[in-house]
């Protein structure tokens, strides 16, 4: 008994084992026909700056307050953007969600202007605002304002009528089945326009930045691309997959703190 | 604690006009149910059942006939049933809420109506899941506990607010056969304990006539009363009872019923609601 357990363990530890290896080999491979592919200078793909280039050039970056400097820049505009979306979106969207009478006055405007991409509103909100600073922060607030605005009005509407019902049964006022039933089921609707809407907020910064200013991860990324300094490019590039990656991540773990029941789900 | 109220239910009829193709879900449908009373509903899918026990509830307005609670009008086509904590419900598909945790949804009835402190809510919501065998898992969540514990859960919370009549529409369906048998001990003792009028919906007729004191067998729709079969087994009652012939009589002659307007659904070409 105890042997066949301990072969069963070693089993999937070597499972284990194994998938972690081919995961490695797979990024080690990459890394290698990249690096192949930049030396041998193979058409198109050899355009790319070698890992190793990269990686000298990002060591010098990480000590360099520009580069620093460039992501602080970033961040505070994808916070002030970001934050504006949510004191103005969250109400919004509970507002449209709960009332029918707002949802038909107001839900045709935002359906008139949400086709329109973020970028688009680039050149009218340079026109538009005193500074490229606040264009840039409208334009991040735009990117994740309609996001989430409908995440919630979904949310909101895909609320179970049993619950309400329930609620209404168990003598609960309107306040009640506003602040305990309706906004905590409509919540993980609320975080998941918030994970989206950062996600957006990140590409249409960068995409911004590269456009209308001369700061930022954005900027620096195309600086390198201006410049001819290739390395820089690759450098910026992974510098903002990360910064989504880690804004992302952090929406992530403060809606989980908001939303215990979801855990394990 | 509680005390069940008599319903009296009057010639109520149900009209759903979704697209002006009036259906007939309710047909001056005539039901006494007296206080304390363990009453189940038995009848062919979609006969109406469940518009009876939501016109109750307050779900849903009547479009003919009265509802008497106690004898005081309680729904009718002009004044109809708003929902309130003496007649609670216990939804087919559960309806805790996932957000809060078990002893909180259980507090969430006495507390909404402002009838006690949270600290005594909660003291009665402990005690009250420790009646159902759930003391362990009054801090997890909804999400996190079997669907049987969810079932218990969701009567230990109807129960908190000491309703006059508890409305269950095919609380155990999903159940599998062990975990009913556990969640009818607990609702017995829960019933033998309190006594409050109880409208229970199933198709199950074991259950039916194993926790009923009186079956309304319904016809199909429109749903009217087709049979009153008198359970006088006596109480409290544990599953002995399911060999014994008076038990096996009063099953054969639900079943019976029951055919008779299953096979009438089936040939007027009925469907599942």
């Amino acid at each position: 008994m105890i042997g066949a357990m301990s072969l069963k363990k070693r089993l999937a530890k070597l499972a284990a084992s194994r998938s972690l290896r081919r995961g490695l080999i797979s990024v080690a491979l990459f890394f290698v026909l990249w690096e192949l592919s930049a030396r041998l200078k193979i058409p198109v793909v050899g355009a790319i700056p070698a890992p190793t280039e990269v990686l000298a050039c990002l060591g010098r970056e990480l000590v360099s307050a520009y580069y620093w400097r460039s992501w602080g820049v970033s961040l505070a505009r994808i916070l002030a953007g970001f934050a504006i979306a949510q004191v103005l979106g969250v109400p919004l969207g509970l507002l449209l969600g709960f009332s029918r009478k707002a949802r038909e006055i107001i839900f045709p405007i935002i359906e008139i202007m949400r086709p329109v991409p973020p970028l688009a509103w680039v050149p009218v909100s340079v026109i538009f605002w005193p500074s490229a600073e606040m264009s840039m922060i409208f334009v991040t607030f735009l990117g994740a304002f309609f996001t989430v605005v409908l995440n919630i009005v979904e949310g909101v509407a895909a609320i179970d009528v049993r619950f309400l019902r329930a609620a209404a049964s168990l003598g609960s006022s309107r306040r009640d089945v506003f602040w305990r039933i309706m906004l905590p089921a409509s919540l993980p609707s609320v975080l998941v326009g918030m994970t989206v809407g950062m996600g957006v907020t990140w590409c249409v910064v960068v995409a911004a930045e590269m456009i209308a200013t001369n700061t930022g991860l954005g900027f620096m990324t195309w600086r390198g691309y201006v410049a001819g300094e290739f390395p820089m490019i690759v450098v910026g590039m992974l510098s903002i997959g990360l910064a989504g990656y880690l804004s992302s991540g952090l929406i992530r773990r403060i809606g989980l703190h908001f939303t215990p029941w979801l855990k394990g789900q | 604690m509680s005390v069940g109220g008599a319903i009296s239910v009057r010639e109520a009829s149900k009209i759903y006009d979704p697209d002006g193709a009036g259906v007939l879900a309710l047909d001056r449908c005539s039901m006494e149910i007296g206080k304390g009373e363990f009453t189940v509903v038995v009848g062919p899918s979609g006969c109406g059942k469940t518009t009876l026990l939501n016109a109750i509830a307050g779900f849903h307005e009547l479009s003919g006939g009265e509802i008497y609670l106690d004898g005081r009008l309680l729904s009718s086509p002009s004044r109809p049933a708003r929902p309130g904590s003496d007649r609670i419900v216990v939804f087919q598909n559960g309806a805790l809420f996932p957000w809060m945790t078990v002893w909180e949804n259980v507090a969430f009835g006495p507390m909404a109506q402002g009838t006690l402190s949270k600290e005594a809510a909660k003291a009665k919501a402990l005690s009250g899941l420790e009646a159902m065998g759930l003391s362990l898992i009054a801090d997890d969540y909804p999400g996190q506990i079997s669907s049987g514990m969810r079932r218990r859960a969701e009567i230990a919370r109807a129960m908190a607010c000491e309703p006059k009549v508890l409305l269950l529409d095919e609380p155990f369906r999903a159940l599998d056969a062990l975990t009913k048998t556990v969640a009818h001990q607990f609702l017995m003792e829960v019933y033998d304990r309190d006594r409050p009028t109880v409208f229970f919906i199933t198709h199950d007729l074991d259950e039916a006539v194993f926790l009923a004191s009186k079956v309304f067998v319904m016809t199909t729709r429109p749903a009217g009363v087709k049979k009153i079969l008198e359970v006088t087994l006596p109480r409290p009652r544990d599953y002995r009872l399911l060999a014994s012939p008076e038990y096996q009589s009063l099953r054969a002659e639900c079943q019976d019923a029951v055919r008779e307007e299953a096979l009438k659904a089936f040939s007027a070409g009925e469907r599942e609601m």
